[in-house]
């Protein structure tokens, strides 16, 4: 009979791809689940002060295609290697698949996804619906947030990239016509019976007259300005999980601030009993001492906005996150200034980090803020590492949660 | 190993091959072979061997988890992808040495025998086949591109599709009642059995249960728009392709097994090769462990067969084969399934002989429960029949569909001693609830006592059986 035989050609596996759409739609989806899962990931990972462009590692859990099928707790028929005896035991069951989950394994095919996601991606992810609130346009500066260039007509000088190369021929046309003209008018006036000329005519090359450029017009759209100031408490008693809760927290709004407003400011303050402004990757990594005062860190905090950012040019938010162990004697004077930054910030929100189980010293900030009523006020109370993106969000979202939810919350957690 | 053979070489010896199979008056479709690279093969496993399938994420997925495995050196791709199609195509990955090359040449002539002849692939228009798939492939993209279906339409139905596509009637050679027959049937019975009081329920519909939940549902959901009673058809005939497949692994991988060994020792190798093929065959036929390896089981019992024909083992690399048994196995591989095959032919010997026996999870440990002995190799032998070919998918069947009343869709488990997985079941329901679009039930048995679920437009209820629960039966 013989068989057809069709051979290999390489072009073919490089030009179809057949399973590239599938793939890319699978990808898709898992990165639907990945959105939905995202706090799980922001918490486990230590995604936390990475540099930009680093690499992380995702573990999805894999979409899975239901069917009716038999569990695997049933018998089954299975073959030995020629001595099986009643009792022996042949292999494991699959029952403790995940331990650190609650839900037991025993489902067929339980698959899991390694995803390389960047931390770009991954911040991109996370943000994509958030927004940051009250921006308000203020007219007296803005912000440069697209610089890019525009075509407005044509310049005779200027560098070969800009060529226009229609124009550039079309005056060449204009110009040989002209000069035709010219020759014509000149050749009735003198008369001559035969024209030298001729074989000259057949030739009329470009000119640096004939040249045209592009022009080029900056672009620029304006953004309403914008400037995040990051105040965080490094004193003593923010032991290493304290400053890791705020930390991330301030991870997270850097980055998104990051993201969403290119253009926008940032101002880090480390404070303990005095303030000073810090650099974003001190802010980050560099650990402090001492006692605390707090009103330090709002005093650097209004004395940076008067001197850089005056509230009638600028849309200021300002956080700042403390373990709220305040001197009782600064307390009165915290609170006042905490009202000043309402008064000059479109936002102000202050985050008290208490993991459960930590001890106390002096009153947390929190109480004393209740008394506050800002509408532009925002407090919240973070407990653990799965609290952070919560309660982020809710912070962009502006729901101001008090002492009294916090202490509910502990309640309930334990 | 590089590749020390050209296109002519193949050429050469597929000649050889097909000498051979003419002489074993094997009866194949014409032949076809592609050769690929592994990426290509990796593709084509994806698609099942098909040339052009419609596109869904689910082979995505597919094709990553194999290309993942074959990268980290877990997974092999096998050496074979044929596909049941006439003329039959079969992949040949050109990074295999020569020798896999013939083996997988004269094993594909096996299966190619196999899907030509076992009346199991009847009814799948082998001659049509890759026409079909172009043409629901086209279908599909087309209402992807639809802009009033798209994607997320055409995935919502496919995806709900997909999870019942293998539910579906058992055999095909048996023809299903239409109503109006089975009407007659129900009432000619309650006439016959006057005396007793079982009044066959005549407002049922379906009267008997009917497997096929895909095509139920496109015929008896009204509010089914065209294009979603299409999907579902495409679907179907899919799965109804690849049916004879699953149904008969072991008896055709032996098959395949059996005339790749018997053409191989005839074809007179090079010792070289000849020892390659050996080894080859050796890695492909061997027992797994813990594992049912359907090659081993197929051609172990194919072997057995023919001994018991003959009254004595052949020895293959010698002896030829007697004309009259070729005769007899032709036939069986005309007639039988995986699930007739080891019923008819498994006996005491060949099950100790595979060392076939029954495990139970105790709970972190798989453990033998009973070997192949004496007494207790019928129960094995029987539990394997069960699980294999169709018996890995469980038979469900609509037994309701209250046309008049509320539109509940009725569904039941034939519990036969194996429970459902409980989550799948219940994201499965999901998804006949999203196809049948009213409420549907399921009747099951978890944990020895009868289950129903139910889901509606609230979610998922589970009732087990409350009488069955207070009062235990003894």
């Amino acid at each position: 009979m013989g068989a057809i035989f069709r051979p290999y050609s390489p072009s073919d596996s490089l030009q179809s791809d057949r399973t590239s759409g599938d793939r890319q739609r699978h990808r898709e989806k898992l990165r639907e689940v990945l959105k939905e899962n995202i706090a799980d990931v922001i918490s486990e990972q230590s995604i936390i002060g990475r540099e930009a462009g680093h690499i992380v590692k995702v573990p999805i859990r894999g979409i899975k295609e239901y069917r009716f099928v038999y569990g695997q707790n049933n018998p089954r028929v299975a073959q030995g290697n020629g001595d099986s005896e009643p009792g022996q035991k042949v292999g494991k069951t699959q029952q403790q698949g995940k331990p650190e989950d609650g839900e037991a394994g025993n489902m067929p095919g339980e698959d899991y996804y390694e995803t390389d996601v960047t931390l770009e991606e991954l911040v991109e992810i996370m943000f994509e619906d958030l927004e940051l609130p009250d921006l308000e346009s203020k007219p007296l500066r803005a912000i440069e947030a697209e610089y890019t260039h525009k075509r407005s007509g044509t310049k005779r000088v200027g560098i070969r990239a800009h060529l226009d190369k229609k124009k550039t021929a079309k005056s060449r046309i204009k110009r040989r016509f002209a000069h035709q003209r010219i020759a014509q008018a000149q050749a009735e006036k003198v008369e001559t019976p035969e024209k030298p000329e001729d074989e000259e005519e057949g030739r009329f090359p470009f000119s640096q007259r004939d040249f045209r450029y592009h022009r080029h017009k900056p672009d620029i759209r304006y953004e309403s300005n914008a400037v995040v100031m990051c105040i965080m408490d490094t004193s003593g008693s923010m032991n290493v999980m304290k400053k890791y809760l705020a930390r991330s927290f301030f991870f997270l709004l850097y980055q998104f601030v990051r993201l969403k407003y290119r253009t926008t400011e940032l101002v880090f303050i480390a404070h303990d009993t005095r303030a000073k402004e810090v650099s974003e990757d001190d802010f980050f990594h560099k650990g402090e001492s001492g006692g605390t005062m707090i009103s330090s860190g709002y005093q650097k905090a209004l004395d940076i906005i008067q001197d850089r950012f005056h509230p009638s040019l600028w849309n200021i938010y300002a956080f700042h996150c403390s373990d709220g162990d305040n001197f009782q004697e600064d307390v009165p004077k915290t609170i006042g200034l905490a009202k000043e930054l309402c008064n000059c910030c479109n936002l102000f929100g202050y985050g008290e980090i208490k993991p459960t189980g930590g001890v106390s010293w002096g009153t947390p900030m929190l109480k004393h803020f209740d008394e506050l009523e800002a509408e532009n006020f925002t407090t919240l109370g973070i407990t653990s590492k799965s609290d952070v993106w919560p309660k982020f969000k809710a912070f962009l979202s502006r729901d101001r949660e008090r002492s009294s939810d916090v202490e509910m919350g502990f309640h309930v957690e334990r | 190993m590089g590749r020390s053979y050209t296109l002519a070489d193949l050429e050469n010896w597929e000649a050889k091959i097909s000498e051979k199979v003419q002489e074993f008056q094997l009866d194949c479709y014409p032949q076809e072979f592609e050769i690929c690279d592994h990426v290509q093969m990796l593709s084509m496993m994806t698609y099942h061997g098909m040339p052009s399938h419609y596109p869904h994420w689910s082979f995505g997925k597919s094709f990553e988890r194999t290309k993942t495995l074959y990268d980290y050196g877990v997974q092999g791709i096998p050496y074979e992808m044929v596909i049941n199609s006439d003329p039959c195509i079969a992949g040949l990955m050109r990074d295999n040495s020569l020798c896999l090359q013939i083996l997988t040449m004269a094993h594909v002539y096996g299966h190619n025998d196999f899907f030509k002849n076992n009346f199991t692939f009847s009814h799948t228009e082998a001659d049509r086949v890759v026409a079909r798939f172009k043409s629901h492939a086209d279908r599909i993209r087309d209402y992807v591109e639809d802009p009033s279906i798209g994607q997320e339409g055409v995935e919502n139905i496919l995806d709900a599709a997909h999870a019942l596509s293998f539910q579906c009637r058992r055999n095909q050679a048996i023809k299903r009642r239409d109503h109006e027959a089975q009407l007659e049937l129900a009432i000619q019975s309650r006439e016959e059995e006057k005396k007793e009081i079982t009044e066959p329920e005549l407002h049922r519909f379906p009267l008997e249960p009917d497997e096929n939940i895909l095509l139920f549902i496109r015929d008896n959901n009204p509010r089914l728009a065209e294009w979603e009673k299409d999907l579902l058809t495409i679907v179907h005939e899919e799965a109804l392709y690849f049916q004879p497949q699953m149904e008969t692994k072991i008896i055709n991988e032996g098959w395949a097994c059996y005339w790749h060994r018997e053409i191989m020792n005839s074809l007179d190798l090079p010792s070289d090769i000849h020892m390659e093929f050996l080894v080859r065959h050796n890695q492909v036929v061997r027992p797994i462990p813990g594992d049912i390896n359907p090659y081993n089981i197929g051609l172990t019992l194919w072997d057995r067969i023919e001994e018991k024909l003959l009254g004595e083992a052949r020895n293959y690399n010698d002896d030829p084969q007697e004309p009259d048994i070729r005769e007899k196995l032709f036939e069986i591989r005309e007639v039988d399934r995986d699930t007739s095959f080891i019923r008819r032919f498994m006996d005491r010997e060949t099950m100790e002989k595979l060392d076939l026996f029954e495990a139970a999870p105790e709970r972190e440990d798989w453990v033998i429960k009973r070997v192949s002995d004496e007494d207790n190799w019928k129960p094995v032998r029987d539990l394997l029949v069960e699980s294999v070919g169709l018996g890995a998918i469980p038979d469900i069947a609509v037994t309701d569909c209250d046309g008049d009343g509320a539109r509940t869709l009725k569904l039941r488990h034939h519990f036969e001693g194996r429970e459902l997985e409980a989550t799948y079941a219940e994201k499965t329901l999901e998804h006949v609830y999203r196809l049948w679009g009213r409420k549907v039930m399921l009747e099951t048995t978890l944990n020895e006592s009868s289950t129903l679920y139910s889901y509606d437009d609230e979610g998922l209820s589970v009732t087990p059986d409350v009488i069955n629960a207070i009062y235990p039966s003894f």
